[in-house]
């Protein structure tokens, strides 16, 4: 702002004789100097002192922009950083429920929304009241009647300004909302293309399609029908305000009661704030958006994380492992495990035979404590599992899911996210137990080959046997294969079991499955049915009774049977 | 995860395809005209205020002469009055231009994309396609209204500056466009670097994006790998890296306006300083003094804006250009002119004109390869007669989907011919082999909207009542009544609010109600519940009866009801004829089913509820 007082001073003390309006040290500093005769011969002071105060503004708004940049920066990074993290920690229950689209938007957009209102509103706001404040002070020393008339107009701007931005930002939501719409009926043709395509019916795509993309179109142009409405009104108030200033200022200038360079001031301040005063009411209306992306925010943040019994230690778990009376349930009135009770010696392997919701894949999740066990109590080498730290049981406790996840990084890097300080040999050995050495020898940039939507898309079987090598690479006690090996041929699998068998000493393993070629070597089979243990033996013992077993494995001889008769037939 | 990264951007303004996008724009270019007009209109309302200033100064004050006072406020309001009339008119029209550029870009590319073949999305992934549609058109639409308005504005505004100074003092002006090529340089090189330092926070960002994705996705593994602290390392890595970047960016933004400003001052200084002397020598008026220096802060805003918007002129070029490349993509699949002429094509189809169908198919010598060089089918030759029912069956990748795509004419063959009832079906339209065609896929795909509306896509014009006998037929219909509002049902995105089995039903209830004469099956492999699976097996074969069907089936008791099965293996058929010849002959055919017969009956029995 003071570029336009001296502005002022030049064209009333240099260039018009007028006496000097301004502070006292100011007045003694250009007598000092030889007072303004000597300047109106060298103007050129003047003019560097221009430029050197408004170079000095740049300074303090590069430095303004920086610090607000930086600060916004970093609240936008904490936020991030603190989603991610809580998010990882958040119960496995959680995961299975959440929404990826909606979390990855609170995560995303939510964080940008509060992130610009730090960077450019809010630092704006200030500013703007900043301005106003003291060009009023400025003003109002120069001249009391024609400030007051500066502002004539502004709680008009500012309430109009304030009321139509809310009316925008309405129509706003309305075409975010319709565009999204557009959006999904895009998707749905996309993914339906086949059946589009099968039944001929282009044309009513096209129309369906041209329907939404004209609802958009309209709903934007009535949008942007608002918008007009406001920048032009809103401009013709602000050039309104502007102009009462001026002819009221040449009216006084004349009246020999206002100095032309005062002219020049008032004119220049009130160009100067009336539209980010416009900019402030707008920045107000806006306010409550940025509150609803906070309360989105905080909502993942104030989910209870998973958290450690107190006074959890990093106890051993090479032992056994004893079940006792264990019921649980994933909802309170539906128990899915019923007093389950038994004893697994160290290294001794188990397979698990069972249907659909028979609660096996329960069994396994309560051992890796993905849940918690309501009733009874569970014993790893002694140590009950609730007193067990769960990074140090997840380290110790290997799983392989049944639907595993593998990260869009090459194969390797997918490998070492189990054991970071492996070594290529550790890492062939695995992949060779896991029977799947080969496959990914025959890719082009083998163990660098991408996984994932730019990489190579690997099949189930292929994921699987990569997801088993990732969790042999570690040390566990304890090895579970949730129903992992469903995606891989009969002969593959016996392979892994085999190599599997080979390498394990002292280390528990639990075999989940519905394939009984895959079971029945096992040291001993569980039949689980109905959350309780119905049977359990080697195969031969089983087979030695009548049973769910028994009867899986007569469909071998059934087969036979059955065939023969259809051929005689 | 690649539907979220950001895409590289081309270097130089290709002028050709702006000119190809213009020329697209044709139909409006009565509102361009009034806009580039309304936009000269506006910035020469714009520069009239210093002229009004300097009148004011030098009449009224300089002169005491009031004589003009009134006609002057007359004119000032005026001006306020046009000022307020173009804004609000170019807003609306840019505004207006905008969204029909947006829907026609999108109308072209969705009529577009209903004509590519099918090897045209084998290839492109659906999240590629979307953004060229939403945002990529936006794009367009914003850089051909907005953009070119405020280059309009920007040039006009600084001619008529220019204009006024020149008319005004010549001396002045020249000084003041010295400093102006320092500005223009400054501008653009900072615009570049600021667009580009945008570009990496957006990288940053999809990649941040794209890591929330995995993180969401893959916690249950991370759990089990106890990951946590690891990801989170490698998360903040990124995380860090946006910060970088957003603060460079804004620290190259905070530099840039600054020294416009700054250099905006060395012309008012200059300006103050040469016309301070000339005032003292009055040669020039004080009105003119002040207009100068007015001017010399105003002409430093078009040169921003303009080379703001050449900037963005460059980076929407990138979008611009994989738009019109997915429009000019040319499909592979198109009927013959002439025989578009007597059949219609998908848009206005002539059903008056189309021959019945009768359901005998020959592949005579196919050979078939996709466009990447694999080749899956060789000298395939098989006949159907009408009516009979052919399983296909083999492992993945063996060629059986080929075969079944090849009959939809998803896929033409690249060598010899498919005859339909003995004519090469390249002879007849496409249209007219769909509407003869029931088609069934692996995992049913329904649309959004109710259940009737479902089942009356594939005949529009189907009455309520065929609706219901269609259901029927499939044994869907009790089922559907027992949903909440019966056919009235919404069955949600992709028809998730329906079980698999019922979503397959549905789909069954569709295929059928054209009473199409050839029937394409793609049979599921994923297990339902035992009750599921015997309803569709029973409404498989209500529906397959009488017809030519063609299944690629997994399930033993589908394939036992055909009447030929082929066992395809590598594109060839290596076993043909019914279940019980080649059981006897205890080949490929026998060890395949031996295998799956097992897995089917042991989950049978492990499902079992007791």
């Amino acid at each position: 702002m003071t570029p336009s007082l001296i502005i002022r001073f030049t064209v009333d003390s240099v260039l018009d004789n007028q006496p000097v309006q301004a502070p006292g040290f100011v007045i003694r500093f250009i007598e000092s100097m030889g007072g303004t005769t000597v300047l109106s011969r060298n103007i050129w002071i003047c003019s560097i002192t221009v430029v050197t105060a408004q170079a000095l503004n740049g300074v303090f708004a590069f430095i303004r922009g920086k610090c607000t940049a930086t600060g916004s920066a970093n609240i936008a990074r904490h936020l991030k950083d603190t989603l991610y993290d809580h998010l990882q920690h958040m119960p496995y229950n959680y995961h299975v429920k959440a929404q990826t689209g909606d979390l990855i938007q609170r995560c995303t957009s939510d964080v940008e929304t509060v992130r610009r209102f730090l960077d450019g509103q809010m630092v704006e706001m200030f500013r703007t009241i900043f301005i106003v404040t003291f060009s009023m002070i400025i003003m109002s020393n120069i001249n009391g009647f024609l400030t007051l008339m500066s502002l004539l107009l502004i709680p008009f701007i500012f309430l109009f300004s304030f009321f139509y931005f809310k009316k925008i930002r309405a129509a706003f939501t309305l075409v975010d909302e319709k565009e999204g719409e557009l959006q999904a009926a895009l998707q749905e043709n996309l993914s339906g293309v086949r059946v589009v395509r099968a039944f001929g019916r282009e044309r009513y795509e096209v129309d369906k399609f041209e329907n939404k993309s004209s609802q958009f179109r309209d709903l934007n142009l009535k949008l942007i029908g608002h918008m007009a409405k406001f920048w032009g009104l809103s401009d013709g108030l602000c050039f309104v305000q502007v102009g009462i200033v001026l002819m009221l200022g040449i009216y006084l200038v004349t009246k020999g009661e206002l100095s032309l360079g005062s002219l020049i001031v008032f004119y220049t301040y009130v160009s100067m704030f009336v539209f980010p005063l416009r900019q402030l009411a707008r920045v107000l209306s806006d306010m409550g958006r940025m509150g609803v992306s906070m309360g989105r925010i905080y909502e993942i943040i104030n989910t209870p994380a998973e958290t450690d019994t107190p006074g959890a230690q990093a106890y051993p778990l090479a032992g056994d492992i004893v079940f006792n009376n264990v019921s649980f349930g994933y909802d309170k009135d539906k128990p899915v495990l019923n007093k389950l009770s038994f004893t697994i010696k160290q290294g001794e392997t188990i397979a698990i035979l069972g249907g659909t919701g028979s609660g096996k894949s329960t069994i396994m999740h309560l051992l890796l404590r993905l849940y918690d066990y309501t009733d009874g109590s569970i014993t790893i080498n002694g140590h009950e599992l609730r007193d067990v730290e769960k990074n140090h049981l997840r380290s110790h406790v290997g799983m392989v899911l049944q639907e595993p996840f593998l990260y869009s990084k090459t194969i390797e890097e997918n490998l070492l996210m189990a054991r970071h300080d492996a070594t290529h040999d550790d890492i062939v050995t695995a992949t060779r137990t896991a029977a799947v050495h080969e496959v990914i020898e025959e890719f082009e940039s083998r163990y660098d080959t991408l996984v994932g939507e730019k990489g190579v898309t690997l099949s189930g079987g292929q994921k699987q046997r990569v997801a088993i090598a990732r969790t042999l690479l570690r040390d566990s006690d304890v090895l579970i294969f949730d129903d992992s090996l469903s995606a891989v041929d009969t002969e593959t699998d016996a392979k892994i079991r085999f190599a599997l068998k080979q390498r394990r000493k002292g280390v528990t393993t639990f075999i989940i499955s519905q394939r009984i070629t895959t079971l029945m070597q096992a040291d001993r089979i569980f039949v689980i049915e109905n959350g309780s243990l119905a049977d359990s033996g080697t195969h031969d013992e089983l087979l030695s009774r009548e049973g769910l077993y028994k009867r899986v494995w007569n469909i071998q001889n059934m087969l036979e049977d059955e065939f023969e008769s259809e051929v005689t037939a | 995860m690649s539907g979220y990264e950001e895409q590289e951007y081309t270097k130089n303004i290709d002028v050709r395809m702006w000119i190809k996008i213009i020329k697209m724009m044709s139909r409006y270019r009565r509102e361009m005209i009034l806009l580039t007009i309304s936009m000269i209109l506006l910035s020469l309302t714009d520069t009239m205020y210093p002229r009004m200033n300097k009148y004011a100064i030098d009449t009224f004050i300089a002169e005491g002469d009031f004589n003009g006072f009134p006609v002057f406020v007359a004119i000032y309001m005026l001006l306020i009055a046009s000022s307020t009339f173009f804004i609000y008119y170019f807003i609306r029209l840019s505004g207006k231009l905008e969204s029909f550029v947006v829907y026609l870009m999108r109308q072209i590319g969705f009529n577009r994309l209903q004509e590519l073949s099918f090897s045209y999305y084998d290839k492109t992934p659906v999240g590629w396609i979307m953004a060229r549609m939403t945002s990529d058109a936006q794009r367009i639409g914003d850089i051909i209204s907005w953009g070119l308005q405020d280059l309009i504005y920007g040039f006009a505004f600084m001619i008529f500056i220019l204009i006024n100074m020149f008319t005004i003092n010549v001396k002045l002006s020249l000084i003041i466009v010295a400093v102006f090529p320092v500005l223009v340089v400054v501008s653009f090189y900072f615009q570049k670097i600021i667009l580009k330092n945008h570009r990496a926070v957006r990288k940053f960002n999809s990649k941040i994006t794209g890591a929330y994705n995995e993180g969401i996705n893959g916690a249950r593994t991370t759990k089990a790998l106890t990951r946590e602290e690891l990801n989170f390392g490698e998360f903040k890595e990124l995380s860090g890296g946006m910060r970088k970047a957003s603060i460079r960016a804004a620290v190259i933004s905070s530099i840039y306006t600054p020294i416009v400003i700054a250099l905006g001052s060395v012309s008012v200084g200059l300006i103050l300083w040469f016309g301070g002397v000339e005032y003292q020598n009055a040669l020039i008026s004080f009105g003119t003094f002040s207009v100068f220096i007015a001017y010399a802060i105003q002409i430093y805003e078009p040169v921003q804006q303009i080379a703001g918007v050449f900037s963005e002129f460059q980076s929407a070029q990138a979008a611009a250009e994989r738009t019109i490349q997915l429009i000019e993509t040319e499909p592979d699949i198109v009927d013959k002119e002439e025989i578009i002429a007597v059949y219609g094509d998908s848009v206005n189809p002539k059903p008056e004109n189309w021959p019945p169908i009768n359901g005998e198919i020959e592949f005579k010598h196919v050979d078939f390869n996709y466009k990447t060089g694999e080749k899956v089918l060789e000298d395939f030759n098989l006949h159907v007669k009408a009516g009979e029912r052919i399983a296909l069956v083999g492992e993945t990748g063996a060629g059986k989907s080929t075969i079944v795509n090849l009959i939809c004419r998803f896929y033409e063959p690249t060598g010899g011919q498919i005859l339909i009832d003995g004519v090469d079906y390249r002879e007849r339209s496409q249209i007219w082999l769909r509407s003869n065609l029931g088609y069934v896929l692996q995992t049913p795909h329904l649309f959004s909207g109710t259940v009737a509306e479902n089942i009356r896509y594939a005949k529009m014009d189907a009455t309520d009542e065929e609706v219901r006998e269609a259901a029927k037929t499939v044994r869907a219909y009790d089922f559907i009544m027992n949903l909440g509002n019966g056919f009235d049902t919404e069955v949600g995105e992709g028809g998730n609010r329906l079980s698999t089995g019922q979503r397959q039903l549905v789909s069954f209830a569709r295929a059928i109600i054209a009473n199409p004469r050839i029937f394409v099956l793609d049979e599921a492999t994923s297990s339902v519940d035992t009750e599921t699976e015997r309803m569709i097996q029973q409404a498989v074969d209500i529906v397959l009866s009488g017809r030519t069907s063609f299944i690629v089936a997994h399930r033993l008791s589908t394939i036992r009801s055909c009447d030929r099965i082929l066992l395809i293996h590598d594109g060839k058929i290596m076993e043909a004829g019914n279940h019980k010849q080649l059981i006897k002959l205890r080949g490929a055919y026998y060890n395949l089913y031996t295998n799956q017969f097992m897995q089917e009956a042991e989950n049978r029995i492990l499902n079992e509820r007791f």
